[in-house]
Parts: structure tokens; C-alpha cells; sequence
């Protein structure tokens, strides 16, 4: 689904190298857990995959299916199948969030060639996916993100998500900001989403989400390389120990 | 008291080759009385502090320059609405275009007819409410508009008026040189909406008095139509009652030349005074909205959102004051003004004033000037909405403050859909 090799990227406007030489592979109907301490370069991943502006890839590659995606448009990336739920995720003032639902997700068929969705289906929809997340009707109408709370952006992301249905799925701390409530209903939504031919990228700091969603593997991610790779038992190591020993084991 | 030369010269070259017709007593009288106060301000020059961002010599120059035409929208705006249409034709009005001028719960006349009476109530209006309009600031457009207009609208709505008039100005000739005059009274308890449309000349001088009586409420859309040479100079003067409602909102695309002047006077407590605009330019376009509110009154609310996107060397104006009297306590003043700049070459320049003597107010302004915001355009690029229409989203996001104004819902929607369509036709 998702072949990173070698991926070196470094900051446009500065002369700072910040991943330097990722390398992960992810199967389809797979899930792939990503930790790693602060500042260790998830994020800058997350973004460089999706095509935000800002970062050099200056060596390395990543596909999709097989096609080389660094080159395409950060909605081309997204018709191709695929979505990031953002660490911090964007408030549009004025724009209706049903409008902005609306329109990504035609704008996707439209890109792959299918029909759009008449305003009846999508309603219906996007009512039931909404109901599942215990999002309100008032939240839809509402403009995108402003004012919702922390853990009301996120499970607005994971709508998001339920609504374009892609393929490759990179979660960036979805996790963080959630109560315990919030935390079983963003996994749910989750978990109702995997599927054989769909992959998950999932970066989190706490072993509390991998419960919920369990990954088939999970990835050490320190100053901008993955540093060890291993199965669940690898989250609860660094649950339990943090950092400290698996760094100095692979220093 | 002398007029600087430049002024001098600039009135004296105006002034030669007008005529102004001759009318009833009291018409003749506020003609000549106006005439009077033009010649004592001086028409502006582009050394007049109140002009420093705006050129006048265009709007004040004998013989303007010529307009080529520009294509109408194929569905004319406000056409899905029940609406009585009267239509003005290079500032003439066409009684054989325009719906027959009775409306329940409305008096409607000609300005060339009233102004041929003997006696006529709009003798307590027009060029009034424009002369109060002169201080603290000059506005010798207006005095000139009143001393030479011979056509528009004499309004007075006596009751809930049983639709919206709508004012379709075409523009036809490559050389007129319009000058249009609507005088409008809203009786006590009274409802009247006004609508325009059109660009109405190649140079069109308007102005509108409007008294709104106590609990009365006057609602105003407008919109500048789509030619790109045509240069417009307006002014509306509004006096205000206890608890009357006064919302306008004016949406402005294309145009070589727009300087749109509102100036309202709070007179009774508890009126609410809302002005709005949505002002679109690519490439040869400047607009200039010039506002000034006045509160003389306990506990009333005024608002002014102003929000312009710029392109292409696109120019935008804001200078808008809110002037609290000493007795106007509870005030509540609202000003922002904003700009959304599409590219470097685009301008905006903004005067936002605040003059305060009462002490129990809440005034609050602001003006700001920016880019489209990267982080929400990627955000909306990474759901897969293309670059263009994220950023007409965006644009339009920006804009919706303004539109917000507008309270009637299907006449928003349809302002909204000339909006996307100016920024598809960009796209191409
Ligand atoms: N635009 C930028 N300008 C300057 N520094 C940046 C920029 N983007 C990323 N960095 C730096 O790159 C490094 C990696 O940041 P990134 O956000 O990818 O970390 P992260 O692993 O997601 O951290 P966290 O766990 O705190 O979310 C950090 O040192 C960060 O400060
Ligand atoms: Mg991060």
C-alpha cells in the first residue's frame, strides 16, 4: 500500500535535515503504529506525505499503490486515497462544516471520474456516520472546527475520514486531547474502518490508543529515523520504560 | 472664505457647461441652495484630505471618460424575488421597462414630477438631509447631485410594504454621465426594502436621503453591476428615529472607479444602524467606502463590515468614523474592515476613526489586511478539494461576515451566487 524508502526531507526556508532516512512498508489491511519523543519527526512525515508546502524531500522516495506520490498535488494525493487526520486541525471561519464535507467529498469522485453525490444521499450519510461519532447536528452546521473543543476536532477528523474513505489512513496523534469516552468512540470509528484493502498509519504517544486500535506492528520513530520496529509488546515497553533504553540500545 | 485654486478651478470647469432645470418655488430653492454650497466647498481635488486615497479628478471633471459596455448577467440578480422593478436607463428613467409604480403600503413618484409641485413633503428632505450630511466633513458630490439632479425615486412608505422596489440602473451610452436622486421616508412603524442593480452610466453621480421614523426599519441591497470602466461616486444620508432599523449592504465587483459614501444619524434612542459591503476588483478597480455614523442618542447599535478581496493591482478603500455625541451613552459601535490581498501588486489602505465624548459606550474597530491562510488552504487541498476552488472557499469564507448582513435569506443566496460566479469566471 504505502512503500517510505530512505525518505530524507529537510526544511525549505532553513538548512535543517529533519527526516533522515525513513523507511516503513505497509501492507494492505494493516496497521502500523508510530512513537517516538517529541520533535522526533512524525508529523513532518505525516505532512510530507500528505504535500505540504514548507519541506525539501532531498532523497528517498514514497509510493501509493505503486505511484510516486511526492510529486502530485496535496489533492491529488487525497483522490488517490490518501488522508491525514492533522495533529492540529485547521478552523475555517465561514465555512460551513456540511459545506466543506460536501465539497471534499466530491471533489474526490469528480477527480476519480464518478458521480457526485446528490444532497439526499449525502445528507443521509453523512447523518448516520455523524450520529456513530456523536456528532450533533448543530457541530455539522457549524463552521469548520471554530470553537469545537479539542477532543470535538478530532472526532470531527475521524467524520472526515468515514466520509472520503480512503485507502491509506495517517492518524497524527488522534489520541491526544480525548477523554476516555471520546477515546472509545474515535477507535470504534476507527476499527469500523478497517478493512482488507485499507491501511493505517497511526502516530501516537500512548500505549491507551493501541488497545482499542490494535497494530500489527509498532515503529520507534528517533531524530528523523525509524529505530526499531517490533509487534504490540513494543508499545508497552515504552509505556512502561519510555525512551531512554531502546535509544541507547540502537545508539 | 476663498477656495484654494485647484478647487476653484476644478469647480469653475465643473460648473460651465450645467444647467439646472427649473422646477416648483421650493425646488428651485433647494437647487440653488445647494448650487450655493458647492460653490462655497469647492469640488474635491486629490490634494483634499478626505480624497488622499481616492483621485476625484475622474469624478469631477466635466466630460468623463467613456465606458465601454459589459455584458449582463444572463439571470438579472434579485430574480427569483417577488419585486416591484423600476428602471433607469443611463439615469433616465423607462416608465415602458419599469412595473407600474403602486405598491400596497407605499407611495411611489417620480423626483422630475415632485420636483414640478408647488408643495410636496420630500420639500423637508431633499438636499436636507445631504446638507446636514456636509459637517463635520464636506461632501460636495452630494451638494452638487442635489443642485443638479432632475430624475430618481420619492418614496414614503406608510405601512409594511407588500414587496421590495427594486432599482435596475442599465448603463447603454459609453458617454453618460448620470446623476440620479431618491428621496425615501419611512413613517412611523413602516417596512420598505430597497434593492439596486446595475452599473446605471458610464459615470453615475447618486444620491439617496432617507428618513426612517421612529420604529420604522429601511432595508437596502445593492450591487454595482459587472462593467469594468464604469466610475461611480454615491452617497447615502440616513436620519435615524427611537428604535428604527437601518441595514444596507452593497455589493461591489468590477468598476474602473467606486467611492461609496454612507452617512447616518442616530437622532432617536434605540435604533440600530447596520452598513455592509463586499467589494470584488481584478486588475483596474478601485473602491473607496467612506462612512460616517453619527450617534446623538441613548443606547443604539451601529455596525460597519467592510471586507474587499483584491487582485491584480486592485485597489481598496475604507475610511469609516463613528462619531459619539456627549449625550449618546450605551452606545454600541462596531467597525471592521478587511481586506484579502490575492497577490502582492493588490493594495489596501484603511482610516478607521473613533471619536468618543459620552463615557458609558462600548465602541470597538478593526482593520486588517491578508493573504489567503496557507494552513487552511492545505487543509482543504488535503481533502481533496483542487487549489482553485479551496481558495474560493476560503475567499468566500472571508466574505461571509459581510454577506451575514444581508437578513433577507433568498436575497443573500443570491448575492452569494454572484459572488462564486465572479470567482469561477477568474478561474476560467
Ligand atoms: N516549519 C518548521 N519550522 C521549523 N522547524 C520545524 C518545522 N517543522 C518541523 N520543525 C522541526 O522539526 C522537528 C520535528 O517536528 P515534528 O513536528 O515532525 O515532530 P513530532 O515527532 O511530530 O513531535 P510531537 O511528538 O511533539 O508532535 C522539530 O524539531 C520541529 O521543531
Ligand atoms: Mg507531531
Amino acid at each position: 500500500m504505502l512503500e517510505i524508502n530512505n525518505l530524507h526531507v529537510k526544511l525549505e526556508e532553513e538548512d535543517k535535515q529533519i527526516l533522515k532516512g525513513v523507511d516503513l512498508s505497509l501492507e494492505p489491511g494493516t496497521v502500523h503504529a508510530i512513537m517516538g519523543p517529541n520533535g522526533s519527526g512524525k508529523s513532518t512525515l505525516s505532512y510530507v506525505l500528505s504535500g505540504r508546502d514548507g519541506y525539501e524531500v532531498t532523497d528517498g522516495a514514497a509510493t501509493l499503490e505503486g505511484e510516486d506520490i511526492l510529486d502530485l498535488d496535496p489533492e491529488e494525493r487525497a483522490a488517490a486515497g490518501l488522508f491525514l487526520a492533522f495533529q492540529y486541525p485547521i478552523e475555517i471561519p465561514g465555512v460551513g462544516n456540511m459545506t466543506f464535507l460536501r465539497t471534499a467529498v466530491n471533489a474526490q469522485r469528480k477527480a476519480r471520474g464518478e458521480e457526485e453525490l446528490s444532497a439526499g444521499d449525502f445528507l443521509k450519510i453523512v447523518r448516520e456516520k455523524a450520529k456513530s461519532l456523536k456528532i450533533d447536528a448543530d457541530m455539522l452546521k457549524r463552521p469548520v472546527n471554530v470553537g469545537f473543543s479539542g477532543g470535538e476536532k478530532k472526532r470531527n477528523e475521524i467524520l472526515q475520514m468515514a466520509m472520503l474513505e480512503p485507502k491509506m489512513c495517517i492518524l497524527d496523534e488522534t489520541d491526544s486531547g480525548l477523554d476516555v469516552d471520546a477515546m472509545k468512540l474515535v477507535s470504534e470509528g476507527v476499527n469500523a474502518l478497517r478493512s482488507e484493502g485499507r491501511a493505517f498509519l497511526v502516530i501516537t504517544h500512548y500505549q491507551r490508543l493501541l488497545d482499542h486500535i490494535k497494530p500489527d506492528v509498532v515503529h520507534i520513530m528517533a531524530d528523523g529515523r525509524i529505530v526499531k520496529s517490533g509487534g504490540p509488546e513494543l508499545a508497552l515497553e515504552v509505556e512502561n520504560n519510555g525512551y531512554a533504553d531502546i535509544l541507547a540500545e540502537v545508539a | 472664505m476663498v477656495l484654494p485654486a485647484l478647487n476653484q478651478d476644478a469647480t469653475d470647469a465643473r460648473l460651465a457647461n450645467m444647467t439646472m432645470s427649473d422646477g416648483g418655488v421650493w425646488a428651485n430653492t433647494a437647487r440653488e441652495s445647494a448650487l450655493a454650497r458647492v460653490k462655497a466647498m469647492g469640488l474635491p481635488t486629490a490634494r483634499d484630505e478626505y480624497w488622499k486615497y481616492t483621485n476625484p479628478a475622474n469624478l469631477v471633471m466635466a466630460n468623463p471618460p467613456e465606458a465601454a459596455l459589459h455584458d449582463n448577467d444572463s439571470v438579472p440578480l434579485y430574480d427569483g424575488i417577488d419585486r416591484l422593478k423600476v428602471v433607469f436607463v443611463d439615469g433616465v428613467f423607462d416608465a415602458d421597462a419599469s412595473d407600474d409604480l403602486s405598491l400596497e403600503g407605499v407611495e411611489i413618484e417620480r423626483l422630475a414630477d415632485v420636483l414640478e409641485m408647488d408643495i410636496h413633503w420630500a420639500k423637508d428632505l431633499y438636499g436636507v438631509l445631504e446638507a446636514r450630511g456636509q459637517t463635520p466633513v464636506e461632501r460636495p458630490l452630494a451638494a452638487l447631485n442635489t443642485a443638479y439632479a432632475s430624475d430618481g425615486l420619492v418614496i414614503r412608505a406608510t405601512g409594511q410594504a407588500s414587496k421590495p422596489i427594486a432599482l435596475i440602473y442599465k448603463h447603454e451610452s459609453t458617454t453618460s454621465d448620470a446623476i440620479l436622486h431618491h428621496v425615501i421616508r419611512v413613517e412611523e412603524g413602516a417596512d420598505l426594502t430597497v434593492l439596486e442593480n446595475g452599473p446605471a452610466a458610464a459615470r453615475f453621480n447618486k444620491a439617496m436621503e432617507v428618513d426612517v421614523a421612529d420604529k420604522g426599519a429601511f432595508h437596502h441591497v445593492r450591487a454595482q453591476g459587472r462593467d469594468h470602466e464604469r466610475r461611480a461616486n454615491t452617497h447615502i444620508f440616513g436620519r435615524l428615529g427611537t428604535e428604527s432599523i437601518f441595514k444596507s449592504f452593497t455589493l461591489t465587483a468590477n468598476g474602473r472607479l467606486t467611492r461609496n459614501e454612507v452617512v447616518l444619524e442616530l437622532t432617536g434612542d434605540d435604533a440600530q444602524a447596520h452598513v455592509a459591503g463586499a467589494a470584488l476588483g481584478d486588475g483596474d478597480f478601485h473602491h473607496d467606502d467612506t462612512v460616517f455614523i453619527t450617534h446623538d442618542a441613548v443606547n443604539c447599535e451601529s455596525r460597519q463590515v467592510f471586507k474587499k478581496v483584491l487582485r491584480n493591482g486592485a485597489v481598496g478603500v475604507f475610511q469609516g468614523k463613528i462619531l459619539v455625541q456627549p449625550d449618546a451613552q450605551k452606545t454600541d459601535g462596531y467597525q471592521i474592515s478587511q481586506s484579502l490581498l490575492l497577490d502582492d501588486d493588490s493594495q489596501f489602505l484603511a482610516k478607521p476613526e473613533l471619536e468618543i465624548y459620552a463615557d458609558d459606550v462600548a465602541c470597538s474597530h478593526g482593520s486588517t489586511s491578508g493573504a489567503i491562510d496557507e494552513d487552511a488552504l492545505f487543509y482543504l487541498r488535503s481533502r481533496g478539494v483542487p487549489e482553485g476552488p479551496a481558495t474560493d472557499l476560503l475567499v468566500l469564507s472571508f466574505l461571509a461576515e459581510a454577506i451575514d448582513e444581508i437578513e433577507d435569506e433568498a436575497i443573500a443566496d443570491d448575492i452569494l451566487s454572484r459572488l462564486e460566479g465572479w470567482l469561477a469566471r477568474r478561474r476560467g
